[in-house]
């Protein structure tokens, strides 16, 4: 028998017009995501393929595998992004875990604080380290008249002024993943932990640490990721001596109106950055599988 | 789970009082549970129960008291070596780990070999019928086959002592129902002393060799679930444990008088200044060809009539204007016709069914 479809093609409209709303919303993002980063991006690659000449060539890839000073420079770039990841979870996830276990109105309060930096401006902050941690800077004063060290100590203009400043800025992007994990994780399961003969630190490396996991490693790749492309803090507090790929693409441009060079720079930096987020998503979604997280 | 080699520990809880501000959580607790007993701590949410239960599993520090399983002092022991089962109701499985790695955790930290802690774990799940889940994750079980991983995690260990929080509760009906059964039997069979938690009185009656009976922090009863339902010692266990009618009544000399009526009672009234009558709706006997011989007869009038299928709720209101609700089978004439709202009836009462309890609110 013939069933009755009665009101089908005004139903089938309604699913339409309520999925072309949608696609409406997001159109505007859409467009602005095609003429700022998908042109432009389009655009860089094509000119780091450009030689001085003016034709195609392969000149600005050939000369970064050919001159050490660029393998340099990527080795400091996976350097400073390493080392302030590390730093990061090393300061940053006691910090979530200390907020994490107080009571909630506190713990908002503490979160506050933790994005309080986001309210000031990057270079601030930075220029702010700059006057810390010079020779004759607040830092350095006070450690000497507290009889921690008797000669000032170079803490600017060096990897240890830039490693300071990123972590400081970089802190958060760790801190809020990370807390969001391990407050989303069951108080009873380590009560469960505890009854079934665990101690303290048992129970928090067999499973409080486990169910963190992908939060910290969310964390930790959102870090490394925006230390790869850093320019500000390593500039100011590096003085000259941390050079990191973005900066070396400003002097590409700046200093030798070399666009093709920076171009190609940019790709290699955009495209290790792609790969890094590929594997880092095979372990995400491995994560998953697994049944880590929530 | 085929050989038991530690006997069942008895658990004796002495004056354990938990204060949070001016609350009392606990109030001067006292709790002797025997060697093998299933004991349920039985009470409304807020009662003390949980808060009972978390200081037998070392959760919660009392303000003062003493805690023995056997003859261990164990109050100041913290969770971890107390060596006690627990299931949770929330089942706190680790949701990282397979069945066989939740299982088998506990067996891990009490460094078992390898290949003992595989036949181990093996044995459990098949003790809680789910041999061969192992390798399953958490994730893709449903409720029920969570609540026997939580129990096979729990008794793994053969601990002497197991705590049941509140387990059955976010199950459906039936599948509570027939894990009720399932908890009895697998009790018998391992025989260690339980402690279980409820707010659910029919499941405490099901389940329970003793109820403690807790409300304001402290034990209003502790008894079988017989003597608790058919003598409460208190109008709150009374209102608590199935569905009753007080009516009150008064004392001359040694007649127990309702509405001017001595009354026959086969047990003695407790020795209290203000007595209630209490009626279970189905210990009332309907009848509609008036007064019978030898039981407490009370002219009413049906007020309301309910058929729920397998019975029938009928409330009536009696001389003096006090309700009472009865429940009645259905067979027999009932099925033709029940009575209709407005018909006078006799409502009987044997005087074994007569329960006399103390009034005073405690």
């Amino acid at each position: 028998m013939e069933a009755v479809r009665t009101n089908e093609a005004g139903l089938r409209r309604d699913e339409w017009l309520e999925r072309m709303k949608l696609f409406g919303l997001g159109s505007p993002a859409i467009l602005l995501i095609l003429v700022i980063l998908v042109i432009p991006v389009g655009w860089l690659f094509y000119v780091s393929f450009i030689g001085a000449d003016g034709t195609f060539s392969l000149e600005n890839y050939e000369r970064m595998l050919k001159r050490k000073s660029y393998a340099r420079i990527f080795q400091t770039t996976f350097e400073v992004s390493f080392l302030t990841t590390g730093l990061c979870i090393l300061i940053g996830y006691p910090l979530a875990y200390f907020i994490a276990g107080l009571p909630n109105r506190i713990a908002n309060l503490c979160l506050i604080t933790v994005l309080l930096p986001f309210w000031t401006s990057l270079l601030v902050r930075t220029y702010a380290w700059l006057v810390l941690l010079q020779k004759r800077g607040l830092v350095n004063e006070w450690a000497i008249s507290l009889g921690l060290w008797d000669e000032p100590i170079k803490m600017v203009h060096n990897m240890t002024g830039t490693l300071i400043g990123m972590v400081h800025i970089m802190l958060p992007f760790l801190i809020l993943p990370v807390y969001g994990a391990m407050k989303a994780i069951d108080r009873d399961l380590m009560k469960a932990a505890a009854n079934l003969g665990a101690s303290p630190r048992r129970a928090f490396w067999t499973v409080f640490f486990p169910l963190t996991l992908p939060g910290l490693f969310a964390g930790s790749l959102m870090v490394f990721i925006l230390c790869l492309g850093f320019f500000v803090t390593p500039a100011v507090l590096g003085g000259g001596k941390v050079i990191m790929v973005s900066m070396k693409i400003v002097s590409n441009i700046e200093l030798f109106v070399n666009w093709g060079a920076a171009s190609a720079l940019g790709v290699v930096l955009l495209v290790s950055t792609m790969v890094i987020l590929w594997i880092a998503s095979r372990f995400l979604n491995l994560e998953k599988m697994t049944g880590g997280g929530h | 789970m085929t050989s038991r080699t530690n006997e069942a520990l008895p658990i004796s809880v002495r004056n354990v009082t938990k204060t949070y501000g001016p609350v009392h959580a606990l109030n001067d607790v006292s709790l002797e549970v025997q060697s093998g007993e299933f004991l349920t701590l039985l009470g409304p949410s807020g009662s003390g129960k949980t808060t009972l239960l978390m200081v037998l599993a070392g959760f919660t520090r009392p303000d003062c008291g003493s805690l023995k399983f056997g003859e261990r002092e164990v109050i100041r022991t913290p969770p971890h070596l107390r060596d006690v089962g627990m299931t949770f109701q929330s089942y706190a499985l680790f949701p990282h780990m397979t069945v066989a790695g939740n299982v088998g955790y506990p067996l891990k930290l009490r460094k078992v070999p390898k290949s003992e802690i595989a036949a181990r774990v093996e044995a459990a799940l098949d003790t809680v019928q789910l041999g061969g889940f192992g390798e399953r994750r958490i994730d893709q079980l449903s409720g029920g086959q969570r609540q026997r991983v939580a129990v096979a995690r729990a008794i793994v260990f053969e601990p002497r002592i197991l705590l049941m929080d509140e387990p059955l509760s976010a199950l459906d009906k039936k599948l509570r129902d027939q894990m009720q059964i399932e908890l009895r039997h697998l009790h018998e069979k391992l025989g260690m002393t339980t402690v279980y938690v409820t707010h659910d009185q029919r499941e405490a009656l099901t389940m329970s060799d003793r109820i403690a009976v807790v409300n304001h922090g402290r034990i209003m009863q502790l008894a079988t679930p017989r003597d608790l339902y058919e003598r409460p010692a208190n109008r709150f266990v009374a209102d608590f444990i199935g569905e009753s009618t007080f009516l009150p009544v008064t004392r001359n000399g040694a007649a127990i008088l309702f509405d001017g009526t001595p009354l026959l009672h086969d047990s003695p009234p407790p020795e209290a200044a203000s007595l209630l009558l209490m009626i279970r709706p189905e210990r009332v006997v309907l009848s509609r060809e008036g007064p019978r011989e030898g039981v407490n007869n009370f002219a009413a009038t049906a007020t309301e009539v309910v058929y729920q299928g397998d019975s029938f709720l009928l409330h009536a209101a009696l001389a003096n204007g006090a309700q009472i609700v009865l429940r009645g089978a259905m067979r027999g004439a009932n099925v033709t016709a029940l009575p209709a709202v407005g018909e006078a009836l006799t409502l009987c009462l044997a005087p074994e069914d007569t329960v006399l309890i103390d009034g005073s609110e405690a």
